[in-house]
C-alpha cells in the first residue's frame, strides 16, 4: 500500500520528490527493490581475471602461469592479506590503522629475540604480545581520548620503527629455532605451504565473523553511522578499540610471518606495508567512508597487488618503477570507490 | 499494572523542570498521554517540545518532576532505558546505517541468533517481512537503506520501534520531508497503529495535519503547557492564539516603512522553477526594501535562497539585477552581481569556528585585499574593526576565536562578513535561529538599517513575529510555489499570518 507510494531511488540522485509523484514500480512488483548493480563489489573479481590474463597472456614465455610462480605469488601476498583482513574491520569502522606495518617489524623483532634466549613458546608470546600491548594504546586513545586513528597511528608508527631499530641497533636477529621457522613461513603440510595456511584460516574466520557475527554487524554500524549505531545500544568505542587491538595483533603475528620466512627479526620486515594493505582493502571494495566492508575482496585485493609486483618484475621493471605503478593503483582504488558510493 | 490498564494512561509527566546552564526551558510541565491515542505537541521555536521529549526518551534527565509509564514511576536515562519501558522515537533520518540493509537495520543489536551465536540473516528477514505485513506494506528487506527515499526510512524505524515492542511512539515533523502522497499514506499508518493500541506522540508545527489525525493537542509557550484539550473542542484560531500567546516585545513593534517602488528592481526574479524544489517563483526587490519569506520547512524557501546564490541549479526562469539578466551558475557568480547568502545553519554554512574574528570577516574579501600578491594587513583590520563597531559586536578582541563569541555575536560576525563585500541584496536565511531574545532585536535593527541605506533584504523565518516586525512585503510560499504576496499593510495580526502560511 503505502510502499507504492514512495518512489523508488536507485542511483545516486537524491530523492528530492515533493511532487508526490507515484513511483516507478507500481506494477506490483515491491517498490522498495534496490536494482542498482553495485560493481564496486565485483570490480576486484573482474580486475583480477582481466590482470591474470593479460600478464598470462603475454608473460607466458616467463613462466607466469607455471604453478610454481603462481605459488610463488600467493607466497608473496600472503603476509599483506592478513593483515588485509583485520584492516578491512578497521576501515568499516570508519577508523585507519597506519601502524600495521611497523608493528609487524617490532613484533619481528622482540619475537626472535625471545625465541633466541627463552625457546619457542616464549618467542610466540613475545609477538603476540607485542601486537596486544601496541593495540590497546592504539585503541584507548582512540575510543577514551577521540584522538584520531589517522594520527594515533601514525604517531605509533614512528614510535614502534624507531623502538625495534634502537634495541637491536639496526641490525637482523637471526632466529635459528627451526620449529618457529616452519609454523610461520617456511613449513608446508603435505605440498601446502604454512603462510597459505595462515591466509586460509584468516581468510574464513574475518569473514565469518564481519558477515555473520554481532560483532561484524556493529563493526559495520558504527562505521555506518556512528550516532544511529548508538542509538541502537552498540557501544561504538568499544568496537572502536577492539577493530584497533585486533589490528595491531595480527600485524605482530604478520611480523612473525616475515620473522618466520627471512629467518630472522628486523626493524624492515613490514616496512611502507600499512600503504599495500590499506591499497588492498580499497581495491577490494571496503568503503573507505565505513560501513562496508568485505574480507574476500581484501584478500583478492592482496592477491592483485601481488600478481601486478609479479608481472610487472617478469616484465623487467625495476622497483622504483613497480612503486610507481603501485601507487598509480591506490588512487585509482580510491577514485573508483568515491564514484561507486556517492 | 492491571489498574494501570483500567487507567488507560500510557505516559503521564509530571512538573517536569529543566534548564541549561542556568536558561530554564521547562517551568514545571504537565503532559499526559492516553493509551491508544494520537496526541499532537505544539508550539514556536523554542517553546521547549524538543526538550520536553528528549527528557522522555532518555536523552536528558529532568531536573525535577516525575515520569511515570503505564502509572509506574520511572527513571528514563539514556535511548536504551527508554526502548526497554517500550518508548521509541521516530526519527527522520540519520537514524539508521545507510550501508545495512532494511532487515539488518530493524534488527541491529537485537539480531536473532542461530547455530554457534552467529546471526541468523534469514530469520531476521522473515520477521521484517511479517512486520511490514502488519503494516500493511511491501518492502524488500535486503535492499540498502542508503538507496531508498526518506519516506522508506521512516517506515523501516517504525518496523524497529515495533519489533522491540514499542507501546509508544514519538514522532517529530514526521511528514516534513515527505509529499503529499507520502503524507496520507504515513497517515493511514498511523491510524493502523493507533487501532492496535499504541500511543503516538505528533510533533508538528502544520495546523491541518494535526486537525486531521490528532485525537488531542498540547500546546507549549515558553516551557509551559497552556492548553491540553481534545482537538475536536478546538477551532484552528484558537490553537494558534494559544502558540502565539498575548505579549509582544517592543523590538518587535513593526516601524512602518516608505518603499519606492518605481525604480527598476534590485533583483527580479522571473518563473524560476528546479523540479522538486520549487516552481514559477516570481518576486520583485526593490532598494530598500525588505521582503519577508513565510512558509513552513520544506515550502521551498531555504530551496530558493540557495538557488538565488548559485549554490543549486535552476531549471528554468531568469534572475535579473537592476533589470539585467544575470546568469547565476557558481556563488561567484552571485557575489558578482551582488548577491550575499546568510546561510541557515552559521556553524556550518557562515563561520571558521576555530579562526579569529578577523580572519572570518575578511575571507570574502581576501582578493579584494590583496596588493600585488600581498595581503594589505592595516587595511583589513581598519574594515574590520568598523565592522565590529557598526554592528555592535560583542568581541574583546578582533583577533581571538569565533568560538567564543555567543550565538548572537556570531551572527552578526556572519551578518558583518556579508556586509564587508558590499552587496546589494542580502538573502538571510533564518538570521535569528537560536540567539537570545536581546540579539534577536539587534539583529532586527540590523536589517532595519541595512534596508534604510537602500539595499535589498530577502528575510526567512520561521518566527512569524520577526517577519511582522521588519518585512514591507511578506511571501508566502507553500509547498515549493509563491502562494500569495501580502502587502504588511494588510496584515493585522499575526493570526492572520498564521493563517495563511498554514491553509491551503
Amino acid at each position: 500500500m503505502l510502499s507504492r507510494l514512495f518512489k523508488r531511488t536507485t542511483d545516486s540522485q537524491p530523492a528530492a520528490d515533493a511532487d508526490g509523484q507515484p513511483a516507478e514500480g507500481a506494477d506490483g512488483q515491491p517498490a522498495a527493490r534496490s536494482l542498482s548493480f553495485d560493481w564496486r563489489q565485483y570490480v576486484v573479481f573482474i580486475a583480477f581475471v582481466v590482470v591474470l590474463a593479460v600478464f598470462g597472456a603475454t608473460l607466458y614465455d616467463s613462466g607466469f602461469l607455471s604453478p610454481n610462480n603462481l605459488l610463488n605469488i600467493v607466497r608473496q601476498s600472503a603476509i599483506i592479506a592478513v593483515m588485509a583482513v583485520a584492516m578491512t574491520f578497521v576501515i568499516s569502522a570508519a577508523e585507519i590503522d597506519l601502524s600495521v606495518g611497523s608493528v609487524a617489524g617490532l613484533a619481528s623483532v622482540l619475537s626472535a629475540l625471545a625465541v633466541s634466549e627463552y625457546g619457542l613458546f616464549a618467542g610466540i608470546a613475545a609477538g603476540v604480545l607485542t601486537g596486544l600491548v601496541v593495540g590497546s594504546i592504539n585503541g584507548a586513545l582512540v575510543a577514551a581520548l577521540r584522538i584520531p586513528s589517522f594520527l594515533v597511528t601514525l604517531g605509533m608508527l614512528g614510535i614502534a620503527v624507531g623502538t625495534a631499530r634502537w634495541i637491536t641497533d639496526s641490525a637482523p636477529v637471526p632466529i635459528l629455532d627451526d620449529a618457529f621457522n616452519n609454523i610461520f613461513g617456511t613449513g608446508q603440510i603435505g605440498p601446502v605451504p604454512s603462510l597459505l595456511i595462515w591466509l586460509g584460516v584468516f581468510l574464513v574466520a574475518g569473514h565469518v565473523i564481519l558477515r555473520k557475527s554481532a560483532y561484524g554487524r556493529r563493526v559495520l554500524a558504527t562505521g555506518g553511522n556512528e550516532s544511529a549505531a548508538r542509538f541502537s545500544g552498540v557501544h561504538t568505542r568499544r568496537i572502536k578499540f577492539y577493530v584497533l587491538l585486533a589490528s595491531s595483533t595480527v600485524a605482530a603475528l604478520a611480523g612473525m610471518l616475515y620473522a618466520g620466512r627471512l629467518q630472522s627479526g628486523r626493524y624492515q620486515w613490514g616496512e611502507g606495508d600499512e600503504l599495500s594493505v590499506i591499497a588492498a582493502v580499497i581495491l577490494g571494495g571496503t568503503s573507505l567512508f565505513g560501513g562496508f566492508g568485505t574480507v574476500v575482496g581484501s584478500v583478492l585485493g592482496a592477491l592483485l597487488v601481488g600478481l601486478i609486483n609479479n608481472g610487472l618484475t617478469l616484465m623487467g621493471l625495476e622497483f622504483s618503477q613497480q612503486q610507481i605503478v603501485r601507487g598509480a593503483i591506490i588512487i585509482l582504488a580510491v577514485a573508483l570507490a568515491r564514484k561507486g558510493l556517492r | 499494572m492491571a489498574s494501570s490498564r483500567e487507567e488507560g494512561i500510557a505516559v503521564e509527566l509530571k512538573g517536569i523542570v529543566k534548564s541549561f546552564g542556568g536558561n530554564a526551558v521547562l517551568h514545571g510541565v504537565d503532559f499526559e498521554l492516553r493509551k491508544g491515542e494520537v496526541h499532537a505537541l505544539m508550539g514556536g521555536n523554542g517553546a521547549g517540545k524538543s526538550t520536553l521529549m528528549k527528557i522522555l526518551e532518555g536523552v536528558y534527565a529532568p531536573d525535577a518532576g516525575e515520569v511515570k509509564v503505564n502509572g509506574e514511576p520511572v527513571e528514563i536515562r539514556s535511548p536504551q532505558e527508554a526502548q526497554e519501558n517500550g518508548i521509541a522515537m521516530i526519527f527522520q533520518e540519520f537514524s539508521l546505517i545507510p550501508t545495512l540493509s532494511v532487515a539488518q537495520n530493524i534488527f541491529l543489536n537485537s539480531e536473532p541468533r542461530g547455530k554457534g551465536g552467529l546471526l541468523d540473516d534469514r530469520e531476521s528477514r522473515r520477521r521484517t517481512c511479517e512486520l511490514f505485513a502488519e503494516m500493511g506494506e511491501d518492502i524488500d528487506p535486503d535492499a540498502i537503506v542508503g538507496n531508498l527515499s526518506t519516506g522508506y526510512w521512516q517506515l523501516t524505524e517504525i518496523a524497529k520501534a515495533l519489533s522491540r515492542e514499542a507501546q509508544i511512539l514519538i514522532m517529530d515533523e514526521p511528514t516534513s520531508s515527505l509529499s503529499k502522497t507520502e503524507s496520507e499514506a504515513l497517515f493511514a499508518l498511523i491510524k493502523k497503529l493507533q487501532a492496535s493500541g499504541i500511543s503516538i506522540v505528533y510533533i508538528s508545527h502544520r495546523m491541518e495535519e494535526v486537525f486531521q489525525i490528532a485525537d488531542r493537542v498540547t500546546v507549549l509557550r515558553n516551557g509551559r503547557n497552556v492548553i491540553t484539550d481534545d482537538v475536536a473542542n478546538l477551532t484552528l484560531d484558537e490553537v494558534i492564539d494559544h502558540i502565539v500567546g498575548q505579549k509582544m516585545e517592543a523590538a518587535f513593534e513593526w516601524q512602518e516603512r516608505e518603499v519606492e517602488r518605481t525604480e527598476t528592481p534590485l533583483l527580479e526574479a522571473k518563473e524560476l522553477s528546479a523540479a522538486g524544489r520549487f516552481r514559477d517563483v516570481s518576486f520583485r526587490l526593490y532598494p530598500g526594501e525588505i521582503l519577508g519569506f513565510a512558509g513552513l520547512m520544506g515550502s521551498g524557501r531555504t530551496e530558493i535562497a540557495r538557488a538565488l546564490f548559485g549554490i543549486d541549479k535552476v531549471d528554468s526562469g531568469e534572475i535579473l539585477v537592476r533589470g539585467r539578466p544575470v546568469s547565476i551558475r557558481g556563488v561567484q557568480d552571485a557575489m558578482d552581481a551582488g548577491i550575499s547568502l546568510i546561510p541557515e545553519d552559521r556553524r556550518l554554512q557562515g563561520l571558521v569556528l576555530d579562526h579569529s574574528v578577523k580572519d572570518n570577516l575578511l575571507l570574502p574579501l581576501l582578493r579584494r585585499l590583496q596588493r600585488g600578491g600581498v595581503m594589505d594587513d592595516r587595511r583589513g583590520e581598519q574594515v574590520v574593526r568598523s565592522l565590529v563597531e557598526r554592528l555592535r559586536v560583542k568581541v574583546n578582541s578582533i583577533f581571538e576565536p569565533i568560538w567564543f563569541l555567543s550565538g548572537g555575536n556570531q551572527q552578526k560576525v556572519v551578518i558583518a562578513k556579508w556586509l564587508a563585500a558590499e552587496p546589494d541584496v542580502l538573502v538571510m536565511d533564518e538570521p535569528t535561529a537560536g540567539v537570545d531574545i536581546a540579539a534577536k532585536s539587534e539583529i532586527l535593527d540590523i536589517v532595519r538599517n541595512l534596508a534604510n541605506s537602500g539595499k535589498g533584504v530577502i528575510l526567512i523565518s520561521s518566527e512569524l513575529v520577526e517577519l511582522l516586525a521588519v518585512s514591507d512585503r511578506i511571501l508566502v510560499l507553500q509547498e515549493g510555489t509563491v502562494k500569495q504576496v501580502l502587502d504588511r499593510r494588510e496584515v493585522g495580526s499575526e493570526e492572520e499570518l498564521h493563517h495563511a502560511v498554514q491553509t491551503v
